[in-house]
Parts: C-alpha cells; sequence; structure tokens
C-alpha cells in the first residue's frame, strides 16, 4: 500500500509541474491557432533561455529576476526572429516544407548549443527556504514557478479577451482572411503572435531552470511531452492545453509514485497512444 | 528507351562494383552504398504516405519498432530474423493501423498529423529508453553474433554479401513504389488528397486507402530497420527511434523529391553523402559543429529548394525544352 | 469612384473573369447580377484585394489598387462584406464590430461609428455580449454589415447578401441596405437574387461565365426576359 502522504505529495508535485507544462502547450497552441503552424523546436528555444537565464544568474550573478525579464525578452526576440527570417519564407509552401523547417531549426539549436556550450548540465542554484505542509516537503521553487505560470496565463487570456490586438489575434486564428479585409496586416498580427509565444517560452525557460538542469538536448526530454500536451489538449485549442498539461502532469507523477519515473512515462504514453485512438481531435474536440 | 539504358548501366555498375579496384577505398564505398540502399528503401516506404499529403513525422516509430522486435527475439530466443522481421512487420503494422485509423476517421490532416506521428515516435523512442531493462536503454542493444557467416541470422562477415543484400533490398523498394504508382491506389489516394469529400462521394474508401498505405510504409520501414541493424550489428533508441532519424529521411526525401520514383534515392544519397563529408571534416574537433551546419543547411534548402532537388532540375531541364522549342 | 478596366481573374489555371469593365460612380448603388458561377465573386475579391488580378486595371478615387493587399485596400475606403457573412464565431457581437474598426483613423472615431451602427441595427446593440456564432443568419448579415460599416467606409462591397436567408429576412435585408444607402453610402452588391436588388439599385451588370453581358439602368434591366424568366428570385 502506497502512503497517501507521498500519492498527496506527487499528486501536488504533478500539479505544480502542469503548471509549466500548460505555459508551453499554450504557447505552441497559440502560435498555432494564428499562425497555423506547429513550431517542433518551440521547447528549444526553452532551452535558449534557459542558457541564457543560467549565464546571467549562476555566471555573471544577477539576481534571479533580472534573468527571469531577460529570459522572457529573449524569448519574445527569439519568436519574432523564428518568424521573420524562417516562417514567414514558407508561409504558403507544403506543410511537409513548413515541418522541416523548425525541424531544421530543431537540429540546429541542439546542436549549435552542443557546440558552444557542451553537454554538461548546468542549474542554477538558488537558496530558498524550506517548506513543509501537513509534512510534505514542497519545493518552494515548483510553488514560485507554478504561481507565477498561473499569473502569466491570466494575463495571456486578458491580454487576448480585453485588448485589441489580443482580440485582433483571436480573430485572425478564426479567419484570417475576414480580418485581412478590417484593415489588419496579417504578417503584424503574425509578429505580434510570434512575440507573445517566444516571450512565454522565455518565463517558462525562467520558471524551469530553478527546477531542472539545463542542457543541449532538454528539447528532447521535455518536447514529447509538450507535444503530446498539445495533441491531448487538440492541437489550436487553449482550454483544451490547459487541461490536457495537468491531466498529463498527474498521470506521470502519480504513476511515477505508484511504480517509478519510467512506468509513469509509460503510463502516459499508453494514455496518449488510448487517447489519439478514442479522440484524435483532443479530449474536447466535439465528435464527428 | 535512353533512360532505360542509363538505368541498365547504372544497375550494371552498382552490381560489379564491389569487384572494382579501389586503392583501399573499396570498404568504406561498400559501407556508405549499403547506407545509401537501405536508407533510400526507408525513404521511399516514407515517400509512398508523403506523396499523398500524409506526412509522417515519426516513421522513427516503425523504424525502431521493428528493429527492435527482431533484436529482441533474435538476442533472447534465437529466433531468426527472417521469422523475427514477419513479427516485427505484424507489429508495426498495428501499430499503424492505431495511428492511421482514428486520424483518418477524423480527418487529422497536414500540421496536426505530422505533429500526432512526431509524438507517437517519440513516444516509441522514450519507451525503449525507459523500459531500459530489456531494451538497454539508451546505451542500446548489440545484435548477438552467430559466430560466424550466417544466413538464418543474417549475419555475415563479409559486407558484399551485405551490399548484394541491399542492392536487391533497394531495388525491391523501387518495385514497389512502381507497383503502387501503377494501381488504383494510386489514382484513388490522389483524389484523396485533392478532396477528400469529393472522393468519398464517388465511392472512395477513404479510410481504408490511407490506412493501407499507412500500413504498407510502415511495413516497409520496419524491414528498412531490420536491415540496418543486422548490418550494423546494433540497435539504439536515438538512431532508431525519435524525432531525429524521423526527420533525416523526410528532409532527404523532400531534398530529392517525392514524388519521384528515383527521388528518395537521390535525396538520401546526397545527405548520406553531406554528412559523411562534415564528419570527415570536422571529426573530433568542434563536436556538434557538423550537425549545426546540417541544420542550417536543411533550414535553407527547405527555404530556397522548396521542390527538392530533383523537382527544381526537372523544372530547370522543363524550361530549357520549351525556349528551345 | 470605382473604374474597373479589362480585368481578367482568376485562381491558378483557372480564369474567372475576362476581360471586365464597370465603373461605380459616388453615391450610386450598383448591382452585379448573374447565375452561380459567373465570376460574381470573383469580381468581388479582386476588388477588395484578396485577388491580384492577371490583367488589366483598378482604381479607386483616381489611385490604382489592382495588387494592392488586402488590408491596404480597406485603408483606401472599401469595405467588402464577404460572400458568407464570415463574422467571427467565437468573438462576441461587440468584439466583431471592434474588429470592424480596426484601421487607426477607424478606430478614432469608434464611439461615433458605433452609435451609427446600432442606430440602423438595433438588434446588435441588444445582442453585444452574444457569441457571434449563435446568431441567427439575417442577425449574422447585419452584423456583417454593421462591421464593414464600422471603418468608415466611403464604398461598400456586399457579396450575396442574401444567401441562404428566409424569405421574410431577405426583404427586411434589403430594406437594411436600403437606409444604409440612403446614410450615402456607394454601394456595389452582387446578387443571385436579381428581382430583389433590381429594386434596389440604380444601375446593374449581368455576368455571366465570366464576362459583361449586359448593363443599364435597373428599371431597364428589369424588363428583359431574362429576368423574369431565367433567374427566379426568391
Amino acid at each position: 500500500m502506497i502512503d497517501p502522504v507521498f500519492l498527496a505529495e506527487a499528486a501536488i508535485n504533478g500539479l505544480l509541474l502542469g503548471g509549466v507544462l500548460a505555459l508551453l502547450a499554450l504557447g505552441l497552441n497559440l502560435i498555432f491557432g494564428v499562425i497555423d503552424i506547429v513550431w517542433i523546436a518551440y521547447v528549444d528555444l526553452v532551452m535558449l533561455c534557459m542558457y541564457a537565464v543560467y549565464f546571467v544568474v549562476q555566471v555573471y550573478g544577477w539576481p534571479i529576476w533580472v534573468g527571469g525579464l531577460v529570459s522572457v525578452a529573449l524569448g519574445a526576440l527569439l519568436g519574432i526572429a523564428v518568424h521573420v527570417l524562417i516562417i514567414s519564407p514558407i508561409l504558403t509552401s507544403a506543410p511537409v516544407n513548413q515541418l522541416l523547417a523548425t525541424g531544421g531549426l530543431l537540429f540546429f539549436l541542439q546542436s549549435f548549443a552542443t557546440f558552444l556550450w557542451t553537454t554538461d548540465h548546468r542549474s542554477v542554484r538558488l537558496t530558498l527556504p524550506r517548506l513543509e505542509i501537513l509534512d510534505m516537503p514542497i519545493s518552494v521553487a515548483r510553488l514560485i514557478a507554478f504561481a507565477l505560470a498561473i499569473v502569466a496565463m491570466l494575463g495571456l487570456y486578458l491580454f487576448l479577451t480585453r485588448t485589441y490586438i489580443g482580440t485582433a489575434i483571436r480573430a485572425v486564428s478564426q479567419d484570417r482572411e475576414a480580418m485581412a479585409l478590417m484593415g489588419a496586416n496579417p504578417q503584424r498580427v503574425y509578429v505580434v503572435t510570434s512575440a507573445v509565444g517566444g516571450a512565454m517560452a522565455g518565463l517558462a525557460a525562467a520558471l524551469l531552470i530553478i527546477q531542472y538542469a539545463v542542457h543541449p538536448f532538454f528539447g528532447a526530454a521535455f518536447g514529447p511531452i509538450t507535444f503530446m500536451i498539445c495533441v491531448l489538449g487538440g492541437l489550436g485549442n487553449m482550454v483544451g492545453a490547459f487541461v490536457a498539461s495537468f491531466i498529463m502532469s498527474e498521470v506521470i507523477a502519480v504513476s511515477g509514485v505508484i511504480w517509478s519515473t519510467e512506468m509513469g512515462y509509460v503510463i502516459a504514453f499508453v494514455v496518449f497512444i488510448v487517447m489519439i485512438f478514442v479522440r484524435p481531435g483532443g479530449i474536447l474536440a466535439r465528435r464527428g | 528507351m535512353a533512360a532505360r539504358a542509363l538505368g541498365l548501366v547504372l544497375l550494371l555498375a552498382l552490381a560489379g562494383l564491389p569487384f572494382v579496384p579501389m586503392a583501399g577505398m573499396r570498404q568504406y564505398t561498400i559501407h556508405v552504398l549499403v547506407q545509401i540502399f537501405i536508407w533510400s528503401f526507408i525513404g521511399g516506404a516514407w515517400a509512398l504516405m508523403g506523396r499523398f499529403g500524409l506526412t509522417s513525422l515519426g516513421h522513427g516509430a516503425f523504424l525502431g519498432l521493428g528493429a527492435y522486435t527482431s533484436t529482441l527475439l533474435w538476442n533472447s530466443f534465437g529466433l531468426t530474423p527472417w521469422l523475427g522481421a514477419v513479427v516485427a512487420v505484424l507489429l508495426t503494422a498495428g501499430l499503424a493501423v492505431i495511428v492511421a485509423y482514428p486520424c483518418s476517421r477524423f480527418q487529422v490532416v497536414g500540421h496536426y498529423f505530422g505533429l500526432v506521428t512526431l509524438a507517437v515516435g517519440e513516444v516509441v523512442r522514450l519507451l525503449i529508453i525507459a523500459e531500459r531493462d530489456w531494451t538497454g536503454g539508451s546505451l542500446g542493444l548489440t545484435v548477438k553474433p552467430a559466430g560466424g557467416d550466417s544466413v538464418l541470422a543474417l549475419q555475415f562477415a563479409d559486407r558484399r554479401v551485405f551490399y548484394y543484400g541491399a542492392l536487391v533490398l533497394w531495388l525491391a523498394g523501387l518495385g514497389v513504389w512502381r507497383w503502387v504508382d501503377r494501381s488504383m491506389a494510386r489514382s484513388a489516394m490522389e483524389a484523396i488528397g485533392e478532396d477528400e469529400t469529393a472522393a468519398a462521394s464517388v465511392g472512395i474508401h477513404v479510410t481504408r486507402f490511407k490506412v493501407g498505405i499507412t500500413v504498407l510504409s510502415a511495413a516497409l520501414t520496419a524491414i528498412g530497420g531490420i536491415a540496418y541493424a543486422q548490418y550494423i550489428s546494433y540497435v539504439n533508441p536515438d538512431t532508431l527511434a525519435g524525432i531525429g532519424v524521423s526527420l533525416r529521411i523526410v528532409f532527404a526525401v523532400v531534398l530529392g523529391g517525392m514524388y519521384s520514383l528515383l527521388g528518395p534515392t537521390v535525396g538520401t544519397a546526397l545527405t548520406i553523402a553531406l554528412a559523411e563529408y562534415l564528419r570527415v571534416l570536422f571529426g573530433l574537433k568542434f563536436i556538434g559543429m557538423a550537425e549545426t551546419i546540417y541544420g542550417l543547411l536543411l533550414i535553407l534548402f527547405i527555404i530556397f529548394l522548396p521542390a527538392g532537388i530533383y523537382g527544381s532540375a526537372r523544372e530547370l531541364l522543363r524550361r530549357r525544352r520549351t525556349v528551345a522549342a | 469612384m470605382l473604374a474597373l478596366t479589362n480585368v481578367t481573374a482568376g485562381y491558378g489555371a483557372f480564369t474567372a473573369l475576362w476581360d471586365v469593365s464597370l465603373r461605380v460612380d459616388a453615391g450610386e448603388a450598383v448591382a452585379v447580377v448573374g447565375p452561380n458561377g459567373a465570376g460574381k465573386t470573383t469580381l468581388m475579391r479582386v476588388i477588395s484585394g484578396l485577388i491580384a488580378p492577371r490583367a488589366g486595371t483598378l482604381t479607386f478615387e483616381g489611385k490604382a489598387i489592382g495588387g494592392r493587399p488586402a488590408y491596404e485596400i480597406v485603408g483606401r475606403g472599401i469595405a467588402h462584406v464577404p460572400e458568407g457573412r464570415r463574422i467571427f464565431p467565437a468573438l462576441s457581437v461587440a468584439d466583431n464590430l471592434k474588429m470592424g474598426a480596426f484601421l487607426p483613423a477607424a478606430r478614432a472615431t469608434f464611439a461615433e461609428s458605433l452609435a451609427r451602427v446600432h442606430a440602423l441595427f438595433p438588434a446588435l446593440a441588444e445582442r453585444r455580449a452574444q457569441r457571434a456564432g449563435s446568431l441567427s443568419g439575417g442577425e449574422q448579415q447585419m452584423l456583417a454589415i454593421g462591421r464593414a460599416l464600422m471603418s468608415r467606409p466611403k464604398l461598400i462591397l456586399l457579396d450575396e447578401p442574401s444567401m441562404g436567408l428566409a424569405p421574410v429576412m431577405v426583404l427586411r435585408l434589403f430594406d437594411l441596405i436600403r437606409r444604409v444607402r440612403q446614410e450615402g453610402y456607394t454601394i456595389l452588391v452582387v446578387e443571385q437574387n436579381v428581382r430583389q436588388v433590381l429594386k434596389l439599385v440604380d444601375r446593374a451588370y449581368l455576368l455571366e461565365v465570366g464576362r459583361i453581358k449586359m448593363e443599364g439602368r435597373a428599371a431597364a434591366l428589369a424588363e428583359q426576359d431574362f429576368v423574369r424568366k431565367a433567374y427566379v428570385g426568391l
């Protein structure tokens, strides 16, 4: 019998992780929903930003919040760069070419990072108070990351619903041509969307580097989970992605403590494959 | 007619190659050619789906499932890879159905389909790593040596046997392509690719064709994976599963042109040649630089040569011909 | 105001419009009628910039607009209410109207434009928080027109406004378009419902298989046999 305290602890950790995963999934979904292109290299952009935080905080000694700001700004810039340099030229190409372009970016980022910084794992060491709730040790870093992720997602929600450009972004994702007829230059909307998506990646990076070490193949670890969450929630479906993030993270966390970390992943994968078979449009997709 | 004659000459050249004196470069040349044959075969298998708009980014799943199945059955039970291949093909076909059937029913296409297959490919890779107790994890698995040449074990000391085997495999792949090209399936799939609803309305069983072509592609890919595993006597989740190898396959085919018979071969030959060149150029210095340039070139090719080399070359020739006329 | 001269346009290998010339003067209401597949929607899309013309010239207020991107042409004062409405289904009615005023010049006069639209279409004021996708066909059409008005256009292009609407709604709709016209907007409308639209406009063109076959005052065209027989208005 598993001690219910362990289960509860795992469930809480799953929840906390889910928050940051949701940031990743939402960023990816936002870009796909508006521009219709999947950035396969999205989590590798996160990896780059994680390195940035590492250098700013661990190597140059700036406080973590500076690192966070740098990361978000860098993320936004990278987002714009990716769109302008790689996505824009292939907006009208066949899907396979578009996927290969961001796939090529993935190769490029992972190997360039290897070349620049080797495969050594780097982490940011923060001295944080110890926290115990009901006899369960809770990582304060994780808690802060979760809180900030939730705040960010609320911010995103407000941005998309209350601001002009945010509503325009939602409109473009519903009908790109109609929005052009409103006088909106689609390219500008795409650039803003890419910047926002990139900024989210940057924020996620800052939240992840305080929990995990970064290395060039970080994307290989977190990428698949992010993709699975996006598929599970229905590609382009923001609410679905949000829900799916927590489902996935809970499955991994709880199975991880009942069996083993590896089994946790295995079960998550099985859930994923089953879900594909039952509802490939995503859990919140309408049938047929 | 000229093309046929040229093809025959090329074939004879390839057949005779292992006996041509090459000043010590022969082993290396044969090695590279075997890789080209096998990966062209796999690329052609992918192209069977790709040419009809089913862009799979997860063919690594089929490679890995196939290669690991036959290797594990041989290592643990001594089951000859010939039969192991049958089991592998069945399992891979099953996976193909699990993925293709719902995607077809719910019209998951384009980027979405790419993402689903990507995730599946990664799932297989991570599963292999997770179950390290019997799969060897990220360290991979060596194919248990049969101790000497054995047709049953598909292991040979002389590389030339593999050379001819791979050559035959490659030709067989071209044959399958030709067969699909000439069959009803091709017209049906093209109709589906253009307008699924219209195709369905004229009685084309969309799901059946989509699943069918996916199963065929998956099965052939598994066979290719087994061939590769037997050749290098080693399986590893990163070389035979996951997004890395999946993207490489797609890149090679798109580069060479996925709508033509020899497109995948041309593309594969070029990418392998490129990879070898970069490897030799950088050797062990600047670890990661070779891959970085590979990725960069990939991006540039996609942006500037969307029709692939074969496709672009054809366009150029066609334009020259019309100008001359 | 708007002049097309020998415009040829199409999609890919297919040509939908051949050598089309027409004009719309300021303050006029002009119709383009014709059967299904005549190229009417292509005509609208070429004018609003969604497609580039293959040949010929298009000018608006004396300046060339052929081949300019859609968002720029909207900026010049042409609003296109597309076929099928194309309202943003998941946005609210209010948000849809907000999007109509995307242009900086339109945003500056947002409150005034909104008041005007609400005066013309009171139903939109009532349902401002409602999800646009849940509106009825007629209400969606009103929203689409209202949205176009938000951009302070000089010329309004209406593509098949009566399509898919119940007969009662169609009459109400044309009444509303009449009122819009009375507000001073210049209108170019493309319609299959020949009888109703000829009652609304000053002049009309007949487009068949991509070519202008006939043109003239609306009253004169209404007398033609083809109107009576061939194109059954609902």
